[in-house]
């Protein structure tokens, strides 16, 4: 069986914290830091399990400030 | 495979926008603005109209929309959008032509505007954010704010006996002989960002093909206003909008 394998990059000074791509993740892959902030002062959103990963870009479709990108690759 | 083989860029399956720039956008976290406002620089990118497209943007949260997406814009008067927009599209007929309006600019001070371009049939798309609330103001009530909401200026809750019913305007709009398309989004989840922009791609292509006006209206939240986190907000406007204001297609004659 094939295996969907994915990535995504979060531009850290762009995250506004507002947790809506951590909500949206079918499989927990991303959390808000608890401690660390960015430059204005916001916990960003970071990948805390990139194993998990199944690039389906729910995360980004829901990111308001579109600071998301995703990657795929089909391992056959 | 390592993360370093997997973040290659044939493998990119989602990225910001083309047409949205640089300039970090003003809305607070978790604001349903800038989810459409990337529908929008997707949409017009798809359909390769970033030099043909012109935007009316309003007065309220979006009214420096011009900053953030990367095409022609004109910023109206509060309420006078659609106007705007009448005179740029008769003046350029193959142009796109779409406003973007909260609901105190549609729904609001620019119900005369929105209700008479809408009913001449003027070649444009409304892109409609209701919220239920004034947003930029500071979460005053506004004509769609639901029965019984709290805002800064019904404490208690809006009251029909003293400030009216809540304004369904998208269904006074669908009843008018010049809109060809008006439907109800909204964006909290995956599913229904798909959706909206489905919509929001249709209401462009009728503006190109000068079949009516066509309203999208996004059922958005607006957790600074309503006093919540970003995630409450969602849930709670799945609970109390949506009933009031259901989704789908009000209207579609362009097909």
């Amino acid at each position: 069986m094939a295996k969907v394998i994915g990535a995504v990059d979060i531009s850290r000074e762009r995250c506004k914290g507002c947790n809506l791509c951590v909500v949206a993740c079918p499989t927990d892959v991303l959390a808000l830091q608890a401690k660390e902030v960015n430059d204005r002062g916001y916990h960003f959103a970071y990948v805390n399990d990139p194993d998990k990963c199944i690039g389906c870009a729910s995360c980004a479709l829901v990111c308001p400030d579109a600071c998301i990108e995703v990657y795929r690759v089909v391992e056959k | 495979m390592n993360i370093e083989d997997i973040k290659r860029s044939e493998n990119k399956v989602y990225s910001r926008p083309e047409l949205l720039n640089d300039s970090p956008m003003h809305y607070c976290p978790g604001c349903s603005h800038g989810v459409v406002h990337k529908l929008v620089a997707e949409v017009i990118k798809e359909m390769d109209q970033e030099n043909n497209s012109i935007g009316v943007a309003p007065v309220g949260c979006a009214v420096f929309a011009y900053k953030y997406i990367d095409i022609d814009w004109i910023e109206a008067a509060h309420g006078r959008a659609p106007a705007v927009a009448t005179g740029a599209k008769r003046l350029n007929p193959n142009r796109l032509v779409f406003t973007y309006q909260g609901d105190g600019d549609l729904a609001a001070i620019g119900t005369a505007e929105t209700i008479h371009a809408a009913n001449r049939g003027e070649n444009i798309a409304i892109i409609f954010i209701n919220n239920a609330i004034y947003g930029m103001t500071g979460g005053q009530m506004a004509p769609t704010t639901l029965e019984g909401q709290k805002t800064a200026t019904t404490p208690y809750g809006r009251r029909i006996d003293l400030n009216g019913y809540p304004l369904k305007i998208s269904d006074l709009l669908a009843r008018l002989e010049g809109t060809c398309y008006v439907t109800r989004q909204t964006v909290h989840n995956p599913a229904s960002v798909r959706k909206a922009k489905a919509a929001i791609r249709k209401a462009f292509e009728n503006s190109l093909n000068r079949k009516g006006t066509s309203v999208v209206e996004v059922v958005s939240t607006c957790s600074s206003g309503w006093k919540m986190t970003p995630e409450k907000a969602n849930e709670w406007m799945v609970e109390n909008m949506l009933p009031f204001y259901p989704l789908g297609d009000l209207k579609n004659t362009a097909e």
